[in-house]
């Protein structure tokens, strides 16, 4: 066991799978010598070669088509894309190609690499790095879509992402890159695509949530008073999501507030809510509530927070939820 | 049939001024005069002193992540080549061009401080806010440039972009459509042979940047970019024959990013100390002065004269950046769509996004079913 950050965990992650298999491969702007933006693959080029860490041209769709064929013909290919704001000319490639060849191929071709891509608001980044745009890919069928929120996740489900069979965006929040650390095993393990996670029980209230805010819901969950429980739910894979494990939460707590980065029409949990009354409508005693980013462009830093669901307005619409 | 040549093309670099500040009368005749020199000259110091107080904002904490232009300022005589109908398509490391062709200074330091009011731009300007998503403006340059032969002006659109922006895909379907429709477009290339940690010979195998535009049918060159007679001269010809022919050019100019990619940057991580040392020699100020001094036309007491004024200058920029009061969070919605969705409308004056309390009949109902449940 180390105590390691967010980014030590997928650094970790990602030697150990280097190490255990010689498919794997990583290619992206910046990420060899320089060890990436982020300094997420450290090391790495350094420990596996310019051969296997690959500093690629300027050009994410070509990293991306070029991972591709890479995964087609026997590579473990894991592609970066420097920030998620530039997934931009990479989409054709990711929502066209990948996620649709075992479907097109009838299963004769198919494409396991696991894209890593920085997301997410709250580090006073330029314009096209703080956007939230998870929900774009859930909604493309054949792209699995996973956003840890702790060093202890992020291992697991890298290590799941690099052996599933099929393409992965893993989503890795700016914000939590060095928030905290945590207790992360030496040894390898995984944590299953698809899985949430209850971070904390409650029984009068669900907040469900993924990637940064999971940190903000529990800034705000202390503020509340003490005779309300709630329960938070960190979803961790956005697709396939884990819909019995909010299903079974609602249906004890009949509330519901879902806290999300992205926009709130279309966002992610526009699905959630309405799977929730779908599965468990008579179990509902509030209307599901949102806190999210508003409909509008991602603003440039100076007034991030006021776009970003904080503690303050997480607080205010659980409050509101629970008072119903 | 005997094999013939399909097709033979050859690369010409123009370089007029060199290190030393010598300069090559012959090519610099109806170039710059020497108060265009002298201008430029001021320009750049007062854009390089800039430069360094951004760089002291941002490790203070005053600012955010800020791209040194330091050591490109000679791209900013491509500017004295526009004229004011033209258009500029920028990139983030050609701000001497910008100021030059009218943004105001402070609108940089706003934008990098993480304020959209510095991405406005003033009417009687022509000119797109800086790109971040690298590669993908030129494509805008190419439509500007379109709409303007199509309305008749007799304009151009310039647009900056660096080495590694070439390897987009985008930047190869600007190049293929200014010269499949022959519109007035100036590519301006910025070979400083680094993106981020990328070396230029990791971004492409081809020898030159320039030998791309062959591929398109466009007029191609190299230009020593930190030659401010080179690069004025390359972009004033291209200029001239955009305008006259609506044909577009190509030009990359070679010159180095004498400071870190941004300030989130650190170079020294992999760029060698000796290839730094070597282009500092090359500095576009430093031959300047050597040539404006070799024809008396610059003296030690000038140079603190102007070291004084650009201090007062960019501190005066400086103030009018942070002082300006913060952006209320109307900001964030009003400029979404000219007329505001109901929903968005709704969010803006809730300033939440959560239904309950923005739906008073939501209450009503509430209480009216009540009673039934209970
Ligand atoms: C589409 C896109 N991909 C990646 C980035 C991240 N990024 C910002 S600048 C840069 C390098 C740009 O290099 P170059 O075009 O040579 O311009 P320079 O910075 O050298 O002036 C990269 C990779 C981005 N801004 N946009
Ligand atoms: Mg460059």
């Amino acid at each position: 066991m180390s105590n390691l950050t967010l980014v030590q965990a997928i650094n970790l992650a990602l030697t150990q799978e280097m190490e255990a298999d010689d498919r794997v491969i990583i290619l992206g702007e910046d990420v060899g010598l320089n060890g990436g933006v982020f300094r997420v693959t450290e090391g790495l080029q350094q420990r596996f070669g310019e051969d296997r860490v690959v500093d690629s041209p300027l050009a994410e769709s070509g990293i991306m088509g070029s991972a591709i064929g890479l995964a087609i013909a026997g590579m473990r290919p894991i592609p970066e894309i420097q920030f998620e704001g530039f997934l931009g000319p990479a989409y054709d490639q990711l929502v066209n190609h990948a996620g649709r060849y075992r479907t097109r191929s009838r299963g004769s071709v198919t494409v396991p690499m696991t894209v890593r891509v920085p997301v997410g608001g709250g580090i006073h980044a330029p314009e096209l790095h703080s956007d939230s745009p998870e929900a774009i890919y859930a909604h493309h069928p054949g792209l699995k879509v996973v956003m840890p929120a702790s060093p202890f996740d992020a291992k697991g489900l890298l290590i799941s992402a690099i052996r599933d069979p099929d393409p992965v965006v893993f989503f890795e929040p700016k914000r939590l890159y060095r928030a905290f650390r945590e207790e992360v095993p030496e040894d390898e393990y995984t944590i299953p695509i698809g899985q949430g996670k209850i971070v904390e029980e409650g029984s009068d209230l669900t907040v469900v949530t993924w990637g940064a805010p999971v940190l903000q819901c529990l800034e705000a969950m202390d503020s509340l008073p003490d005779d309300l429980s709630v329960e938070l739910i960190d979803l961790r894979t956005i697709y396939p999501y884990d819909a019995d494990l909010i299903v079974e939460s609602v249906k004890k707590t009949g509330r519901c507030v879902i806290v999300h980065e992205a926009p709130k029409t279309c966002g992610f949990g526009a699905e959630i809510a309405t799977m929730i009354q779908e599965r468990c409508f008579l179990h509902l005693q509030a209307p599901i509530q949102r806190v999210t980013g508003f409909d509008t462009v991602m603003p440039y830093y100076k007034l991030e927070l006021e776009y970003l669901p904080e503690a303050a307005r997480i607080t205010q619409g659980i409050t509101a939820c629970a008072a119903y | 049939m005997p094999i013939e040549v399909a097709y033979e093309a050859k690369i010409e670099r123009l370089s007029i001024l060199d290190q030393n500040g010598k300069l090559d009368e012959k090519l610099a005749k109806d170039t710059l005069t020497d108060k265009q020199v002298v201008q430029l000259y001021e320009h750049f110091s007062t854009c390089r002193h800039y430069d360094e107080v951004a760089f002291k904002l941002q490790r203070s904490g005053r600012m955010g992540t800020y791209p040194q232009n330091m050591g490109q300022e000679a791209a900013g005589a491509v500017a004295l080549a526009a004229q004011k109908q033209d258009w500029m398509i920028p990139c983030y490391r050609e701000n001497a061009a910008l100021f030059l062709h009218g943004l105001p200074k402070e609108n940089i330091l706003l934008h990098w401080m993480g304020d959209e009011r510095g991405n406005e731009i003033p009417d009687d300007v022509n000119m797109l806010p800086i790109s971040i998503p690298i590669g993908t403006h030129m494509l805008h340059a190419a439509g500007i440039a379109w709409a303007m032969k199509l309305r008749g002006e007799k304009g151009v659109a310039f647009t900056f972009f660096g080495d590694g922006a070439t390897s987009e895909g985008d930047f190869h379907e600007a190049m293929n459509f200014a010269g499949a429709l022959n519109v007035p477009v100036v590519f301006i290339c910025q070979n400083n042979g680094w993106a981020i940690s990328t070396a230029r010979s990791k971004q492409t195998a081809s020898e030159t940047f320039a030998q791309k535009a062959l591929a398109y049918g466009i007029k191609t060159m190299q230009v020593d970019g930190n030659d401010i007679f080179a690069v004025y001269k390359a972009a004033r010809d291209a200029r001239k024959r955009a305008v006259k022919e609506h044909k577009p050019f190509f030009i990359e100019t070679l010159t180095y990013r004498l400071g870190d990619h941004t300030t989130a940057d650190d170079a020294r991580r992999y760029r060698d100390a000796d290839e730094l040392e070597s282009w500092k020699k090359k500095d576009p100020l430093i031959r300047m002065r050597k040539y404006l001094e070799s024809k008396d036309l610059w003296n030690q007491s000038k140079q603190k004269k102007l070291e004084a004024k650009a201090k007062e200058d960019v501190s005066a920029i400086v103030k009018r950046a942070e002082g300006i009061e913060k952006p209320t969070i109307d900001d964030i919605f009003d400029y979404t769509f000219k007329e505001l969705p109901i929903e968005t409308r709704r969010q803006r004056d809730t300033l939440h996004t959560h239904s309950l309390g923005q739906f008073p009949e939501q209450e009503t109902l509430q209480q009216t079913a009540a009673p039934a449940h209970a």
